[in-house]
């Protein structure tokens, strides 16, 4: 963890109005403050975080946060490509919840289009987003586990997590970059045996799997040492410091966009919002865990809800038509064509779309000036307000409660610096 | 709304309240594609959030965005999102600034502005003035310039590698293999008002740009054309064939005339004028080959 501790004096004004004998203390050095380097290396750090802290004995006093270590100019990339072509960029936003990424973006350009999205299409995204959440999870509380010491879950959850990537290859044919959703709706159906198959996972192997790890790890001692009372923030800080999702959720307010903003199916889905009482890490864990159950009923309330038909829209002029059709008649392929190397106009203006992504609100800020490509795309990552408040969290814990913190945050550095 | 985009409902009458509650520094309220956003004076921007956030709700601050406009004489624009979480609706705010102006930041109103506007700053060179620690945020330590700007090129104007000589990363100006390709798909056929390339012949139609392609040439027009072309331009050197060498005949094509054809037959045109050149090919004959197997005659067409 520490590079090489630089011995910082900052003795003086500690000792001033004492009469100090710096004859007699040769040899000694008056240390008060430790300035340490946390990362870019670090197992817990979730990633290329470094953070520059400065410690008093094993308290943390200040805590600088660099970010930015992986930046890839997400943003410059998408202004010169089409809409359709920027839409795999955000698969590798967030690559822990990929569909999560695209569904905001995918939102923003039907919302230029004012583009009207098939039912199954609806159903079919929700259903993956809510998947995407408990893949999502499996990860974060697992290594959060990990990081405050327990082995054992973090590898029971991780195979709920492979079953979730399988499922989301036999949808889209990638386990991670699935670039599945489009705008106008999905890219392809998907078998009626993997909705099954979903069904049965959700009703069977993931409660028990689940449960079973959780059942080590929320009534554990040592784990609630590690993380109640830790980095507790209260309703006004969430707010003040732009707090969203699971962090806001732990924090004791019930926002959650699926509900207040409800997008896609989720109007027509009944689930509840779990809301932390103290505001600490393990509130913020067990939202998570707690979000866990909500997903699975969402997943079961499309699957037997969805209902059949077209999975994206049928305007030919924002979805291509499928290469079958393109084979046989001469305006497909037409169409086709033009899609794929042209792309289609988005019409002059601006929207700002946010969706509840696994680890909060993340936010496509859309400016169009009408040509195929887009004039700006801001992309709101959720980490970087919660990274932010890093400081004002750990001031006061100790060192090793910083792992914990991090974890509690759910930070992934693909989509914090784009 | 036909989209299914998260369903943010109309506030009731947020027009009149934010023309009250701000007066002078509201320069414009436009309500498009369901969202509310105003442009308000730069100056006053920290009073105006103070005023969103306290008398109007808007109690988080999610996003803060900038925008490049180069074309205009205040290029920046900065975009800010508020959220009602009480009230369940969006707001953005937005003011406009140049590379020089800086704009009073809002660090004091909400702290999470303090790496939002860091961010504008690294990307677009916006100053914030009153922001504590301005430093830049996403780019390399060292960074010179602002990416996110309209004029910077897209492959930037460094690049690193790790040298096997120094042991260490270098930074070099960025050496391409094949030029950045970016294709123009605006449609000539939908009205651009520029040339294509390899279409400086046609002239252009000498209509307004935005009336669409020019129609085909009629008959009439491609045979005055092709007059024109012939009696302007006569070729260069005309060739003739006024002696023997100019018409492609000699040695070689006598020596090719006298190889015998694949099917054994001698080709007809064997040369009787002897020209010296002939003579010397005749002394050395072509080694007589193998004659090839006679091919099956072949019978009543292809079957």
């Amino acid at each position: 963890m520490t590079d090489s501790p630089q011995v910082k004096h900052h003795g003086s004004d500690m000792f001033a109005g004492y009469p100090v004998d710096t004859a007699n203390t040769a040899g000694d050095q008056a240390v008060t403050n430790y300035t340490i380097n946390f990362g870019p290396q670090h197992p817990a750090a979730h990633g290329v975080l470094r953070m520059v802290m400065e410690l008093d004995g094993e308290i943390i006093e200040r805590v600088d946060p660099h970010v930015g270590l992986l930046h890839r100019g997400t943003e410059k990339l998408i202004e010169y490509k089409t809409y359709l072509q920027a839409l795999p960029y955000f698969d590798r936003l967030d690559y822990c919840s990929p569909l999560g990424m695209e569904h905001s973006y995918v939102l923003a350009i039907e919302k230029l289009l004012d583009l009207e999205v098939p039912d199954r299409a609806q159903y079919l995204r929700t259903m993956f987003a809510e998947l995407t959440r408990i893949c999502n999870h499996m990860l974060n509380i697992g290594s959060h586990v990990m990081d405050v010491g327990a082995m054992t879950p973090n590898l029971w959850v991780f195979e709920l997590r492979e079953d979730c990537l399988n499922f989301f290859e036999r949808a889209s044919g990638a386990r991670m970059h699935s670039a599945w959703f489009r705008p106008g709706g999905v890219h392809q159906d998907v078998p009626e045996k993997l909705l099954v198959d979903i069904g049965e996972w959700c009703e069977t192997r993931l409660p028990k799997l689940f449960g079973d790890a959780m059942s080590l790890v929320i009534d554990n001692r040592i784990f609630k040492q590690r993380n109640v009372d830790i980095a507790t923030v209260s309703k006004e800080d969430a707010l003040a410091w732009g707090f969203s999702g699971p962090m806001i959720r732990g924090s004791g307010i019930p926002w959650d966009i699926r509900k207040a903003q409800p997008y896609d199916a989720y109007a027509k889905m009944d689930f509840d919002i779990p809301v932390g009482t103290r505001g600490d890490c393990y509130d913020r864990f067990m939202v998570r865990v707690q979000e866990v159950y909500q997903s699975q009923r969402i997943i079961l309330q499309c699957i037997n809800a969805m209902p059949r038909g077209p999975v994206a829209s049928l305007d030919r002029k924002v979805v291509p038509p499928k290469r079958g059709e393109m084979k046989q008649s001469m305006e497909s392929l037409i169409h086709h064509f033009k899609l794929y190397t042209e792309g289609f106009h988005v019409p002059a203006g601006e929207v700002y779309v946010a969706t509840e992504s696994p680890k909060g609100e993340f936010g496509v800020y859309l400016v169009s000036d009408g040509t195929n490509k887009p004039y700006r795309c801001k992309i709101r990552p959720t980490a970087f307000s919660h990274l932010q408040a890093m400081d004002m969290m750990s001031k006061g814990h100790m060192l090793a409660d910083t792992t914990a913190i991090i974890g509690a945050i759910d930070v992934v550095f693909g989509e914090c610096d784009r | 709304m036909a989209s299914p985009a998260p369903l943010i409902a109309a506030r009731e009458g947020v027009g009149p309240a934010l023309q009250k509650l701000l007066g002078e520094d509201l320069i414009e309220h436009i309500f498009a594609v369901g969202e509310d956003s105003i442009t308000v004076r730069r100056e006053a921007v920290a009073g105006v959030m103070v005023m969103l956030r306290d008398e109007l709700d808007y109690q988080q601050l999610m996003e803060i965005a900038g925008v490049d406009y180069p074309e205009r004489a205040e290029r920046f624009e900065v975009v800010y999102h508020l959220l009602s979480v009480t009230k369940n609706h969006r707001l953005r705010v937005r003011v406009s600034t140049d590379e020089t102006t800086p704009v009073p930041s809002i660090v004091p109103v909400w702290p999470v502005a303090g790496w939002l506007e860091r961010e504008v700053f690294d990307m677009y060179g916006v100053l914030f003035a009153g922001n504590p620690d301005l430093r830049r945020i996403l780019t390399d330590y060292g960074f010179q310039g602002h990416p996110q700007r309209k004029d910077f090129p897209l492959t930037g104007y460094t690049e690193l590698r790790y040298s096997e000589e120094d042991k260490r990363v270098v930074y070099e100006p960025v050496k391409l293999a094949q030029d950045f390709r970016n294709f123009d798909f605006l449609s000539p056929w939908e009205g651009a008002d520029y040339v294509l390339p390899g279409d400086e012949k046609a002239g252009g139609t000498g209509e307004a740009p935005g009336k669409g392609a020019p129609s085909p040439m009629t008959a009439q027009q491609v045979k005055v054309a092709d007059d024109k072309a012939a009696k302007k331009a006569p070729a260069p050197t005309p060739k003739t064939t006024e002696k023997p060498e100019q018409t492609g005949a000699g040695a070689k094509a006598n020596v090719k005339a006298a190889k015998t054809s694949r099917d054994g037959a001698k080709a007809p045109t064997a040369a009787k004028a002897k020209t010296p050149a002939t003579k010397k090919a005749e002394k050395a004959p072509a080694k007589p080959k193998a004659p090839a197997k006679p091919r099956k005659p072949k019978t009543g067409g292809d079957a």
